[in-house]
């Protein structure tokens, strides 16, 4: 099942920011985002994950099918790593944790209180989160923020793991993770000036 | 051509402008006259004196502060299934309307009440509904200042309104069964209806409660008009910030 | 489902959880009320029904402001938001687990705090039967409350002004059972409508809740 998006227009806070986004992520690849700041990838990912309507556009392949990971962790800090990993294994269906644990060298601190690890330590944990919702499609937003460049190895090979499963990525990010991927450039799909009124609003010009 | 073009903010501005001169001059005209007949052209009642003429004010409040809710009910209902803007800012526009109503009513019947009762307040199953509806109004009006995104207010206010409809509904089930379950046989007279009074009194009554059925009628749409102005003046100057 | 129940209850009873917080407030509250209205036994049994279960009720506003707050500012709202488990489910649960962690331990303490309010001998299965029936109701739509003032900065008062109106028929049947009870008449009337309002808005509630918090997340 391939992730397709077609022509796809987003908005935050109701104002228009991309328009007309269009692309495939088949099983087995994955794709990086790139744009600068504020250009609409953590609202294009948001969107595509199913937490907020899309403006116009199609999103095929996403029902069900995705583990999304944005800026906040969801860890609570009076569980222990292993307790917070089992328990987002067990909303997803799943029971083996300890291939994620394995991957993101968290085995030495499984019994650790998610409030007492260092913030790369709560990131790594953060992404092994993914590993433990079998879900094929990985939707993941600056994931590389605060891991050491030995973490982002880990990340990256978990990354490369998932998709000789078949899995796919969708990455946005601005450093260079080392993975055999395409990469998709948001920017020529900025909204156009002339139409970024909030949508909203549009009923009161 | 239908009813739901008006549900274009310019096209209701429109429409608004041309009809609120009549609207405004209508309840105007029966007030003035609904209330002066009432006041000096009635006589006393022979059991409660001159204190019965607040009826005037009492009756037609205590309407339009249930009716204001019951508008903005259907408002709310219109925005969440046909998103029409109008809809949901007219809903807002009639929240603070509503609650001056039933400030009037409660207030009116204390002033009625105490020559008549002995007492400004009673814990009457329909002085408690009233009660019970100022605060829904309360926080109805708060929820709406609170939220910053207009859409999001609009949303959660509206399903707030409607889950608040069904709550306000039971309450006042809820309080009649609490005052007759313990308080057996008080000697208050319930706060008469339209039904009971005679002709002397109804007349002036009906044509009263008309204006203040017009009244609303006329904030609320003066009111709406200035949330349609405010939500433009807002979109336009997002626009220019935007285009500089 | 369960893991969620699970996580919420872990949670509620590790340190800082808060867990004991809503009692502990029900406790000082039912003791100040002899120190504002004086120590007479005869009028302390009249409105202790009463008292009992105006603390219970606030004590359960209280703690609502945890229900839904800490998992939206971790981000915890928006995984579940696209975990299979659908948010109604997720909703119940978590009024479930308020109601253990809060309502449930409020109708446990009630009796004892009802001795000190010399509460009669005839009221105490009453008072716990419509404590115990009507605390879930105050759960159910404290998280309708929670889910609407979630995105807001501060809105914990705001809550309250929203919640409150919506409490009142619970809180009328439910103290007038009480209140029966402790006369020696016969309440089971208002017990079947309490149960009538709490079964109500258990099953209908999260429906609410659920989709106010989509509004917000999104």
């Amino acid at each position: 099942m391939t992730l397709r998006v077609t022509d796809l227009a987003v908005a935050r806070g109701g104002v228009p920011v991309l328009d007309g986004v269009t692309f495939a992520v088949a099983p087995g690849t994955a794709l990086i985002l790139r744009g600068p700041n504020g250009a609409g990838k953590t609202t294009l990912l948001r969107c595509i994950a199913g937490l907020q309507p899309p403006l116009s556009g199609r999103i095929d392949g996403a029902e069900e099918t995705i583990a999304y990971a944005g800026h906040a962790d969801g860890l609570k800090a009076m569980l222990s790593v292993r307790e917070n990993l089992e328990f987002w294994a067990q909303v997803f269906g799943q029971t083996d944790i300890a291939p994620a644990l394995i991957a993101y060298d968290l085995e030495p601190l499984q019994n650790r209180l998610a409030g007492t690890l260092s913030a790369g330590q709560k990131r790594r944990l953060g992404l092994a989160r993914l590993m433990v919702t079998g879900r094929p499609v990985w939707v993941l937003d600056e994931p590389t923020v605060s891991l050491d460049v030995a973490a982002v190895e880990l990340f990256a090979a978990a990354v490369t793991a998932h998709l000789a499963g078949g899995g796919m990525a969708l990455i946005a990010t601005h450093i260079n993770l080392g993975l055999d991927a395409q990469t998709f450039d948001i920017t020529p799909f900025r909204a156009k000036l002339s139409q970024r009124s909030a949508a909203s609003d549009e009923a009161f010009l | 051509m239908s009813l739901w073009e008006y549900a274009n903010p310019v096209k209701f501005l429109g429409l608004s402008a041309r009809v609120q001169p009549f609207v405004w001059g209508g309840a105007g005209l029966c007030l003035a006259v609904g209330l002066l007949w009432g006041f000096f052209a009635t006589p006393d009642d022979y059991r409660q004196g001159s204190t019965v003429k607040i009826i005037y004010l009492h009756v037609p409040a205590a309407l339009m502060a249930i009716n204001a809710w019951f508008m903005m009910l259907v408002a709310s209902l219109i925005w969440l299934i046909r998103r029409h803007h109008v809809s949901a800012l007219a809903a807002k526009a009639a929240a603070p309307v509503g609650i001056l109503m039933t400030v009037i009513a409660l207030i009116t019947g204390a002033i009625w009440g105490q020559p008549m009762w002995g007492t400004w307040w009673a814990w009457d199953p329909r002085l408690t509904s009233f009660l019970i509806l100022f605060l829904f109004y309360l926080g109805y009006i708060a929820l709406w200042e609170a939220v910053e995104d207009p859409d999001t207010a609009a949303d959660l206010t509206a399903v707030l309104c409607l889950v608040g409809s069904v709550f306000a509904v039971l309450s006042r089930y809820a309080v009649k069964f609490w005052n007759q379950g313990l308080h057996q046989g008080t000697s208050v007279p319930l706060a008469t209806g339209g039904r009971t009074v005679s002709d002397v009194f109804f007349y002036p009554l009906l044509i009263s409660m008309i204006g203040f059925g017009l009244l609303f009628l006329a904030l609320v749409l003066y009111r709406t008009g200035t949330e349609i102005r405010l939500r433009r003046a807002r979109a336009l100057l997002a626009r220019s910030e935007r285009g500089a | 489902m369960i893991a969620l129940l699970r996580r919420d209850l872990m949670l509620a009873f590790r340190a800082g959880g808060g867990f004991g917080l809503g009692l502990a407030f029900f406790l000082i509250v039912t003791v100040l009320v002899p120190f504002s209205v004086g120590p007479q036994s005869d009028l302390l049994a009249t409105i202790a029904p009463g008292v009992l279960w105006l603390g219970a009720l606030l004590a359960c506003l209280l703690s609502l402001d945890r229900l839904l707050a800490l998992d939206f500012e971790d981000g915890t709202l928006d995984l579940l938001a696209t975990a299979p488990l659908p948010l109604e489910a997720a909703l119940s649960v978590k009024a479930l687990s308020h109601w253990l962690t809060t309502g449930l331990p409020l109708v446990l303490a009630a009796p004892l705090l009802g001795v000190m309010l010399n509460l009669a001998p005839s009221g105490y299965l009453w008072l716990v039967a419509s404590l115990g029936l009507g605390t879930p109701a105050l759960s159910a739509i404290g998280a309708f409350g929670a889910a609407l003032t979630v995105g807001i900065k501060r809105g914990g008062l705001l809550m309250s002004l929203l919640v409150l109106p919506l409490y009142v028929p619970t809180l009328i049947f439910g103290a007038e059972t009480a209140r029966r009870g402790a006369m020696g008449l016969d309440a089971t009337t208002p017990l079947i409508l309490l149960a009538g309002i709490t079964f109500g808005t258990i099953a209908l509630m999260p429906f609410a809740s659920a989709a106010v918090l989509r509004m917000t997340l999104r």
